[in-house]
């Protein structure tokens, strides 16, 4: 049985095609289109999708979409209806896109399928999965679990904000929901406002200027904002709020409770922006362990599973992992929308079609989420040579020695390789790589190659046998979606100066063997390398490692600030010409920049908006 | 148009809400006024709640 899941018009539109229950390909539509979070219809990820699995639509059992868009019109209506007047200016905005548009979603998605079935036999096939059981089919049907408890929480769907399933053999049994307006993801896209970041993408940024900052605002925000039970549901007061009615996330009675408007996107950031972003992720990781606590002791099951926007949040994560209140904990690589695509595939596979589930004994039933296109050997050099690249082909070993020749020399390097991952983070197969040794790493990524803010941390990528020796961690962490700590043996301790150090000052401080992997408070967002999923990336750190001793590399994802990861050679190239990289990776062509015609180079990146 | 009229009944059935059908109906006018006056269904930069 073939099923295509499909998520899009919202953000990070994408298509998943599931065959017998496996997934084959998946893919987000902002890689082929070069726009972020693109909400576009994903004609390009549906057309890579079925050219992975060979067929065209007709051969397609059905077309499953991540949501329910009249259960959506349904809340926005009461809403209005529930605030009005108030709610009139967000109305006027909301009614012409659904009368014009949201509202035909099913005659939209016929219509944009129609070029892929030569019969032309689409509606029979719809189905529309609920926005939640997308997300808890994604998370819980791959994982290596039999029975999970499945917690899913982000901004909103339908009406769910946050949802907890239980997951039994081929069955997901919804039997917990906090609603909208309540919700964590909104709660933290509201300080993501309130602190000058884009809502939708800078939540990731807000979570890495937590550990720059004190936490003083999160008995204030628990005390007015948030009323949290025992149990970990929780309660927004949205006189706070004006995401419900207005135009923006934070009300005037917001500002005044912390004494200023939000921060403008281009003013510097302050030890107070610190603090705000140090508060909500305090408070987030509270909501999150008592949940996590209550749902343990309530149904006894040890494994956990989650998805949804806010499970992206690696910082909480870890902290479940480490509670202990559940054994094992798997996360949804494509935690936010775009794996909806895939859930809903799955909800139809199993809750609807009623087929078997196969659980997969080893990580998981995601092939290490390396599910979108490849290229082959040939391809690449055709392509880079239609560039005008100069570069050298090299065999398997030389490549690998060559790539870690130049990570040890200090250089950037593009690494491109093999499928193109699913979701949100790069994980050896479209990653900038870096040596995590060398103290000057992290700023060198940040402002001659990513051009992004110089607080946000990087990301280690260890082979997963060596993790536990450099890590506190005992679990893979294949998707990075863990944080943990640097192990002491590798800490290095601070003077009485360093010490003192508040804010961004810290970030000068060296604080053990891999600095540019280390945080300020000592903990890193780890990916566990396997042979299994990955073998070429595994060989080059194994490479890497014997050279140096060094068992990890800094993995950053390769793109420029606002850009979508790179999906193509061409875009890898057009990536490494714009910025300060100096050496690109493609399959076993290996490029030097300096050997690189400089008229090449365009001015890359002011193409893309900032995030 | 008649198909999302059907979908509508069906969704209003199986979820027990034809009380919103005035709702709908008298929303969609005022929503539809705003259509022909504005000509614009640029969703506005906020969470994408809707």
């Amino acid at each position: 049985m073939r099923i295509l899941g499909i998520s899009a018009f919202y953000h990070d539109s994408a298509a998943a095609l599931l065959v017998d229950g496996r997934p084959v390909a998946a893919a987000q539509e902002e890689r082929f289109t070069r726009i972020k979070h693109d909400q576009s219809f994903p004609e390009h990820a549906i057309r890579y999708c079925l050219a992975e699995g060979g067929i065209d639509l007709d051969a397609v059992d059905h077309v499953v979409f991540f949501e329910k868009p009249l259960l959506k019109f349904e809340r926005l209506l009461e809403t209005y209806l529930a605030r009005a007047p108030s709610g009139f200016s967000q109305f006027r905005k909301a009614m012409p896109v659904w009368l014009k548009d949201k509202l035909f979603q099913k005659a939209a998605i016929a219509r944009e399928l129609a070029p892929f079935s030569p019969s032309g036999d689409i509606e029979p096939k719809l189905l529309f999965a609920g926005h939640h059981q997308s997300h808890a089919a994604s998370a819980f049907f791959p994982s290596p679990f039999e029975e999970a408890v499945v917690l899913t929480m982000d901004g909103v769907g339908e009406w769910a904000t946050t949802s907890v399933t239980i997951g039994r053999g081929n069955r997901l049994e919804t039997v917990r929901e906090i609603r909208w307006p309540h919700s964590l993801g909104l709660l933290y896209s509201a300080f993501t406002y309130y602190t000058g970041f884009k809502v939708n993408s800078g939540e990731y940024k807000v979570m890495g200027l937590a550990p720059y900052g004190e936490p003083r605002f999160k008995d204030l925000i628990l005390e007015k904002i948030v009323q949290v039970r025992p149990d970990g549901s929780f309660w927004l007061d949205q006189r706070y709020f004006d995401y419900t009615t207005g135009l923006t996330m934070t009300s005037r009675r917001f500002h005044d409770l912390f004494g200023a408007p939000p921060r403008h996107p281009d003013a510097p950031l302050t030890q107070r922006d610190m603090d705000l972003a140090a508060s909500i992720q305090a408070v987030t990781e509270e909501i999150v362990l008592r949940i996590t606590r209550n749902l343990a002791a309530t149904y006894r099951i040890p494994n956990l599973c989650l998805a949804g926007g806010v499970a992206l949040n690696c910082v909480a994560n870890g902290k479940v992992l480490r509670d202990g209140a559940f054994e094992k904990v798997w996360v949804q690589p494509a935690a936010g929308d775009a794996g909806g695509a895939l859930g809903a595939a799955y909800a139809a596979y199993h809750l609807h079609a009623g087929r078997e589930r196969i659980v997969d004994s080893g990580l998981d039933s995601m092939s290490g989420a390396y599910l979108g296109p490849a290229f082959t050997q040939a391809d690449i050099e055709t392509r880079l040579t239609r560039c005008g690249a100069v570069f050298r082909a090299l065999g398997d070993n030389d490549t690998l020695e060559a790539t870690s020749s130049a990570l040890e020399r200090g250089h950037a390097v593009g690494w491109f390789q093999g499928r193109m991952e699913f979701g949100p983070r790069a994980l050896g197969a479209r990653s900038i790589l870096g040596d995590p040794r060398n103290p000057e790493m992290q700023r060198t990524l940040n402002l001659k190659i990513k051009f992004r803010e110089s607080f946000r941390p990087f990301a280690p990528s260890v082979m997963a046998e060596h993790a536990a020796d450099w890590f506190e961690i005992d679990a893979p962490s294949p998707y990075m979606l863990m944080v943990a700590d640097v192990a002491k043996d590798h800490r290095r301790a601070m003077t009485g100066d360093e010490a003192s150090r508040f804010g961004i000052d810290k970030l000068n401080v060296p604080r053990s063997s891999v600095p540019a992997v280390t945080h300020v408070d000592y903990s890193a967002r780890i990916q566990t390398v396997h042979r299994e999923t990955n073998p070429r990336y595994h060989a080059l750190l194994d490479t890497f490692r014997s050279r140096t001793g060094c068992p990890m590399l800094v993995n950053t994802s390769f793109n420029v600030r606002g850009e979508p990861i790179v999906a193509s050679p061409e875009d890898a190239f057009r990536c490494f010409m714009g910025t300060g990289m100096e050496t690109l990776v493609v399959g076993n062509c290996v490029l030097d920049k300096a050997q690189q015609n400089p008229a090449l180079a365009e001015d890359y990146t002011s193409r893309f908006e900032r995030d | 148009m008649l198909a999302l009229f059907r979908e509508l009944s069906l969704y209003m059935t199986a979820r027990r809400k034809w009380w919103l059908a005035p709702v709908i109906g008298s929303l969609a006018l005022v929503g539809g006024l705003l259509v022909l006056a504005k000509g614009s269904a640029v969703a506005p930069f906020i969470y994408t709640v809707f």
